[in-house]
């Protein structure tokens, strides 16, 4: 029976093929002075050829990752009466936001195989170089790192959080936060059946600083010695002019 | 109203960081200290990273000192002498702090250094003068006249003596340099202008009039957090233009209200409140490094080892 199923797979391969018709509300966040965070709202269908023949129902997980840099998390400890940070792990790998949404627990629509394989789930998808120290529970600090971030709210999971209509139509909304840093932020959709993948759909979004953010950020990195007089400068026009408009207001 | 800092990569509320401003501004104005030492942690509080906290906060300082020491200028009480003298020490001081902490953090806990650095220091300076000023009130009241007594120290007997008309002395260019020397290994160390430390070691060490003391500590720490401030934008990257504007908006205008009230204060009330407030501070980290924290795990910028 196995081998016939899968003969049939074989054979009518791209006919059986569930594919992901993407639409983002946008692709591109600028960041400007006054940027508050955004609500970025992922939406799509699915695409068959032919009708759904599996029992399994067809389950969606949306992932939205930030650029990743290293971190080091410490721990403190007493020592001589004082706490202090005594030991770290170096994470050589985490995202500055990570948001992950799916249509029913993710235990469920996912295997830990598949897990392991797309590093979907929040404490995948932070990879630890572990043990760079000699230390072996790089699992406490990692989870400190998912921790803090939560309660920042640069990792988010939310369970449940994709509306999944007749197998067909889906949408979330994932929202970024105002501490957003510049990059690329991939977003990932994958359609699984009884924790497997069947497909996966990438797109990127833009996020990236404009106007008066942007041309400051450039400046200070590319020309410092001038940013940096520049500080200056308004530092004392604006001390020099505090003081000049405040005996003009006492003369009166 | 939010606003995203360039910089720093965050988004606070642009009116916190007005009365943040405003207030430590008033203090600035009224002690003739930079503030720093109570805006940098402040500005830890509200999620500035640390570095450009620092960096920042330099360069905040330079306008606050800047619109205070106008003001001395204009009531004569700067001892541009003293202050140039203090200043050129300062200027190898903070070259020397620098690379006391660089090489601190090749070592790692140059965070509870800095700390411990502020425990202690706010402790021993905020403690001494607090019990001076207690016992020159006390003995104003009991109307025993206190006797101004010529303190013929360690700066009579060095030698290269000059006269420092302003402040009424003749003594020894040496412990004024030295004082200047170490406070800008501090201001380096601790991120701060270093007025909190200079202020009393000029009174108890130097036997400068009190009137004279604060503007001269401005117009040393104008030129000093400058220095650092250049050397922060062209090493670091650190120098948030966004967040140093608002902040001196809110500064600029507290420390010409804080030179007004200072004016109106006498000089023994003016030091036990700074002597307070500094105790406060100390007080406050001294117990965050005592309590167990809630959070026993923090996260640091990356390729730190």
């Amino acid at each position: 029976m196995r081998w016939l199923m899968l003969m049939f797979a074989l054979v009518t391969g791209p006919a059986w093929a569930e594919e992901v018709v993407l639409g983002l509300s946008r692709d591109k966040v600028a960041i400007t002075a006054t940027f508050e965070g955004s609500d970025i709202l992922i939406f799509g269908a699915v695409k068959r050829e032919s009708p759904i023949q599996d029992k399994e129902p067809l389950e969606v997980v949306v992932s939205v990752s930030g650029p990743s840099r290293p971190v080091t998390v410490w721990r403190k400890e007493r020592q001589l009466g004082i706490w202090v940070n005594s030991e770290s792990v170096e994470v050589d790998g985490a995202p500055s936001f990570y948001a992950v949404a799916s249509s029913a627990p993710l235990s469920e629509v996912l295997s830990e195989g598949e897990d392991l394989r797309h590093q979907i789930t929040l404490s995948r998808a932070i990879r630890s170089s572990g043990a760079l120290h000699g230390f072996k529970d790089t699992r406490a600090y990692t989870d400190a790192l998912i921790r803090i971030r939560e309660k920042q709210g640069a990792y988010k999971v939310n369970e449940g959080g994709v509306v999944f209509d007749e197998q067909t139509l889906f949408r979330t909304s994932i929202s970024l936060p105002a501490n957003l840093t510049e990059g690329m932020y991939l977003t990932r959709i994958f359609l699984t059946r009884g924790g497997k993948i069947v497909s996966e759909y990438d797109a990127f979004i833009d996020v990236r600083k404009v106007g008066l953010e942007r041309w400051l950020y450039t400046l200070a990195h590319e020309r410092p010695l001038w940013y940096g007089l520049m500080s200056l400068a308004i530092a004392i026009a604006a001390g020099w002019g505090a003081s000049a408009i405040f005996r003009v207001l006492q003369r009166r | 109203m939010q606003i995203y800092l360039p910089i720093a990569e965050v988004s606070v509320n642009a009116f916190l960081l007005l009365g943040l401003g405003g207030i430590v501004g008033i203090l600035s104005g009224m002690f003739g200290v930079g503030g720093g030492f109570l805006m940098t942690p402040l500005l830890f509080f509200i999620g500035i990273p640390p570095a450009v906290a620092v960096a920042t906060e330099a360069n905040q300082i330079v306008a606050s000192s800047f619109s205070g020491v106008l003001a001395h200028f204009r009531r004569k009480t700067v001892d541009l002498r003293m202050g140039t003298v203090l200043l050129i020490g300062g200027l190898v001081g903070a070259a020397l702090g620098v690379l006391v902490f660089n090489y601190l953090r090749s070592l790692g806990q140059v965070d509870l250094l800095v700390k411990l650095c502020y425990v202690v220091f706010l402790g021993v300076i905020g403690g001494m003068m607090f019990f001076e000023s207690l016992r020159a009130i006390r003995k104003s009241r009991s109307g025993a006249k206190t006797a101004t007594r010529k303190k013929h120290g360690i700066a009579h007997k060095l030698p290269f003596k000059m006269r420092f008309r302003t402040s009424g002395l003749y003594i020894s260019v040496i412990p004024p340099l030295l004082i200047g020397v170490a406070v800008g290994i501090l201001a380096a160390i601790m991120g701060v202008g270093g007025g909190f430390i200079m202020v009393p070691a000029m009174i108890y060490l130097l036997g400068m009039p009190t009137k004279v003391v604060v503007g001269t500590s401005l117009f040393q720490i104008i030129f000093v957090t400058a220095f650092t401030t250049l050397l922060h934008a062209t090493t670091n990257y650190t120098v948030d233009i966004a967040l140093a504007v608002l902040l001196l908006v809110g500064g600029v205008i507290g420390a010409q209200v804080g030179t007004r009230i200072g004016t109106r204060l006498n000089a023994e009330q003016l030091r036990i409140l700074l002597a307070l407030m500094v105790l406060v501070v100390c007080f406050k980290l001294g117990l965050d490094l005592l309590i167990k924290p809630s959070e026993l795990y923090s996260i640091g910028a990356g390729g730190g080892h």
